[in-house]
């Protein structure tokens, strides 16, 4: 729709003044430069600010960006050309940094296997085995040990504090290794236990006991095998039973002389009978991911029963909503009808309430032994106990939070169409019903095919939706990772934060294929919807 | 008689059907939150009770007035600075003719399509770094969680906007170039009032779509009296689903204010600017 006024050759503003003359005379507003050149300023001291820490850790690719960054920007806004540019930056920049970046990393990650027991380098996989695998053996030295920490006692990482027996020397140590600490900064009872140590939290009994489990597996790596501890006050230093071999490339375990050697492909210590060691490392898999989603059987089949579920999800979610919100726009929209106003104001209350917690509410509503739909109703049914009653639960949900804004659209769409054009059709003798199909109808969809389609992407990836409420309940009892009530997001946010250990690049890889799914939905759309539309233009 | 039924009468029914549908759950918190035992199984759809005693609650043994203030804040300047930098770019990509124009529009579409929180990973470990370098920028802190927001500010609300840029004729635009305006000076002295109805449209969208996020909140803002009232109040009822539901609902009955306020408040531009918009995408 080009307006009528507009033809083509006045559309396009000049990108750039003819004369130089002119140019001097446009822009130059005394506060508007002010603005700018107080903008400017804040930008460079801004940039000056965050290069300190850049330099001072030697991140130097890192201030080259910022270096970089900053000049381009000075460049957009100091030069009168490049006008477009001054309005796009300031949005761009965020864009890069805080989506792009992060979109294009997760693409990376969806070619790897990174995830739990995959996270590090080689090395660090290595250096796990062999601490993991320390025993204590006769002679070993034996330490007074204090449990400390840099951060909350709570969750903060674990640092054992040990005194060694014959020096007295105290030393602090971490998941990287042993440090020693100047004798000046720490207090040491006669028994060689550590209460105070500057920069470190000793952590009291109580809290020590709290997070036991987390201590005995903790291992200081040393040059012969690890610190480990024997209770909560004394370590030992034992020898590993497991070894690197770097000139095969492989594992060794000293008793029993098993081998695991080193497949890169994978990223895995394999022994010959095909077992792996839990600790591997992060690498390429090339399509690996991708393909295990469509072709391992206990993944292709529960998937595409979600991709199925999730399209008549997205579809009844942005259908049903959009019916009922103009089925009561079109009552409503009569100057007959009194009290219209307060209406609206009721109709339009959900969409003021915070969604997230009335998702929780909704689901509270659906208890089984006291939930309000059941009580109403005066009937017994485990709502989220089925896949059927589970998927018709959400999608209510959906209607009640979704309506009062097609509603509100419907509304004001309808109030666009001119009342002539509905005028015209009584005159001609249709009826209210037929007048609607002709003429009010077709005019709506034009205006809201565009929303409807982005509420229909929005609702494809609705998280909340249905992990506030069912968290993709119910489950088959064979398969506890893949719900009746599951969206694909919901389904590869379990996989990649699941308590199943963490998969981050196949969870990646099934990201993309959804992200190509909605693009290749709305796309397509779109192009239906092109000829009414100025958008390419 | 049948005559206004037919014509008025079923209108009522239908709007009454409607509120009726919109206020059940609607007062079924509210009665939760007088309620005063404050549990769920003790709550029935009618309240059985007034007592503020939940309120009291909330508001004294909870972090409710941190989270409460984290958020307005959060979801105010990033709502706020949101409208803006799309302001900006709509103009742009309305008004201005530039290479590289269709491939901006139809790519910003596409990037929003990406599952954004499935970045999370990488955006945790980024902003990992940055609470190391920048702990000012980091977990937990306001700017972070507002930078981090404004990473989608290009986008839909730029394609809104850009709908309700091209309704305004250019020859405005145009009339004003010509008596020595800068291009700066059109923008803000004559599109931006006039796109005022859009404005408030994208503002209210942002700000409910901001303090309704829950995910990346979750896992930026972990510590204490950082959090906002998506994660605190999801909090209160994590463990305890049944004792805290009084207090919840009271929760959730205090968040619904500023919602409700920014929309009194950009009332009379709304229907207007969701209607205007949505004609042109």
């Amino acid at each position: 729709m080009t307006t009528q006024l507009g033809g083509p050759a006045t559309r396009a503003l000049p990108a750039s003044d003819p004369e130089p003359a002119n140019r001097r005379e446009r822009g130059t507003s005394v506060a508007g430069l002010a603005v700018k050149i107080v903008l400017l300023g804040l930008l460079v001291s801004f940039a000056v600010w965050a290069a300190f820490p850049l330099a001072q850790d030697e991140h130097w690719v890192g201030l080259g960006i910022l270096v970089a960054a900053t000049a381009l920007l000075l460049y957009a806004y100091l030069t009168p050309r490049h006008i477009p540019a001054k309005y796009l930056l300031p949005g761009t920049v965020f864009l890069v940094i805080f989506q792009l970046f992060p979109v294009l990393y997760t693409a990376g990650t969806a070619f790897t296997n990174f995830g739990d027991g995959h996270r590090g380098s080689k090395q660090d996989a290595v250096v796990a085995i062999q601490t993991a695998s320390v025993t204590q053996v006769p002679g070993s030295t034996e330490y007074a040990l204090s449990i400390a920490t840099t951060g909350d006692p709570a969750t903060g990482g674990l640092v054992f504090l040990i005194t060694d027996p014959a020096t007295k020397k105290v030393s602090a140590g971490d998941g990287s290794g042993l440090k020693q600490l100047p004798a000046g900064d720490v207090t040491v009872t006669s028994s060689g236990k550590v209460t105070a140590a500057r920069g470190y939290t000793v952590l009291t009994v109580g809290q020590a006991s709290a997070r036991s489990k987390e201590i005995t597996e903790f291992a200081v790596p040393t040059a012969g095998g690890a610190i480990r501890s024997t209770g909560l006050s004394r370590a030992y230093e034992g020898k590993a039973g497991r070894a690197y071999d770097a000139a095969t490339d492989s594992i060794r375990d000293t008793t029993s002389g098993k081998t695991w050697k080193a497949d890169d492909g994978i990223g895995s210590f394999v022994a010959a009978d095909g077992e792996k060691l839990a600790q591997g490392w992060k690498v390429n898999v090339g399509f690996a991911n991708f393909t295990r989603a469509l072709t391992d059987d206990s993944i292709a089949g529960p998937f595409l029963g979600t991709l199925v579920w999730n399209f008549i999800f997205a579809i009844c979610s942005t259908g049903f909503t959009f019916l009922l919100g103009m089925f009561i726009a079109v009552a409503l929209h009569s100057s007959r009808v009194r009290f219209r106003n307060l209406y609206r104001v009721l109709l339009v209350l959900p969409y003021a309430m915070p969604s997230f917690a009335m998702l929780l509410v909704w689901r509270d509503m659906f208890n089984t032994d006291f939930g309000l739909i059941n009580n109403l109703l005066g009937i017994h049914t485990n709502w989220f106990g089925g896949a059927m009653t589970a998927r018709i639960a959400v999608i209510l949900v959906q209607l009640w939070l979704g309506y009062p804004y097609m509603f509100l659209v419907c509304t004001g769409a309808l109030q666009a169409i001119p009342g002539e054009l509905v005028d015209a059709t009584k005159v001609d003798g249709a009826g209210a019903w037929k007048g609607f199909r002709a003429v009010t109808l077709p005019l709506l969809m034009i205006a809201l095919t565009p929303l409807l389609i982005s509420s229909f992407a929005f609702n494809f990836n609705n998280f909340n939706a249905i992990w506030l409420t069912t968290e993709g309940a119910p489950f088959p009892a064979d398969n506890l990772t893949n719900g009746a009530t599951d969206l694909l997001i919901t389904y590869t946010y379990r996989l990649a934060f699941g308590a199943s250990g963490a998969q981050y690049g196949f969870a990646a890889a099934i990201s993309i294929f959804i992200f190509l799914i909605v693009a290749v939905v709305s796309t397509i759309s779109f192009r239906r919807t092109r000829q009414q539309e100025e958008v390419y233009s | 008689m049948t005559r206004w039924i037919k014509q008025v009468g079923w209108r009522h029914l239908v709007a009454v059907l409607g509120v009726v549908f919109a206020l059940v759950p609607l007062l079924f918190v509210l009665s939760a939150a007088l309620n005063p035992l404050g549990t769920l199984s003790s709550t029935e759809l009618l309240p059985t009770g007034a007592s503020a005693e939940n309120f009291s609650r909330l508001l004294g043994r909870t972090g409710f007035p941190h989270w409460f203030l984290n958020s307005v804040v959060i979801a105010g300047l990033a709502s706020a600075a949101s409208v803006f930098l799309s302001a900006l770019a709509a103009y742009a990509f309305s008004r201005r003719r530039f290479a590289g124009r269709r491939v901006g529009l139809l790519s910003l579409l596409l990037i929003q399509m990406f599952p954004q929180f499935l970045a999370v990973v990488a955006i945790f470990l980024m902003f990992s770094t940055i609470t190391d370098l920048w702990p000012a920028f980091g977990f937990n802190t306001w700017w972070g969680m507002i930078f981090l927001y404004l990473g989608g500010a290009l986008g839909v609300n730029t394609w809104l906007m850009k709908g309700f840029y091209d309704t305004i004729p250019k020859e405005l635009d145009e009339s004003a170039y010509v008596d020595g305006a800068s291009h700066s000076q059109i923008f803000f002295r004559i599109l931006l009032p006039l796109v005022s109805p859009i404005l408030a449209v994208t503002g209210l969208l942002a700000f409910i779509g901001t303090i309704n996020e829950f995910l990346i909140a979750n896992v930026f803002l972990t510590e204490g009296d950082s959090k906002t009232l998506a994660v605190g109040l999801y909090g209160l009822i994590a463990g305890s689903r049944d004792t805290n539901f009084g207090m919840f609902c009271a929760g959730t009955l205090l968040t619904a204010i500023p919602t409700v306020g920014v929309f009194m408040y950009l009332q009379r531009y709304i229907v207007e600017g969701l209607s205007a918009g949505a004609v042109k995408g």
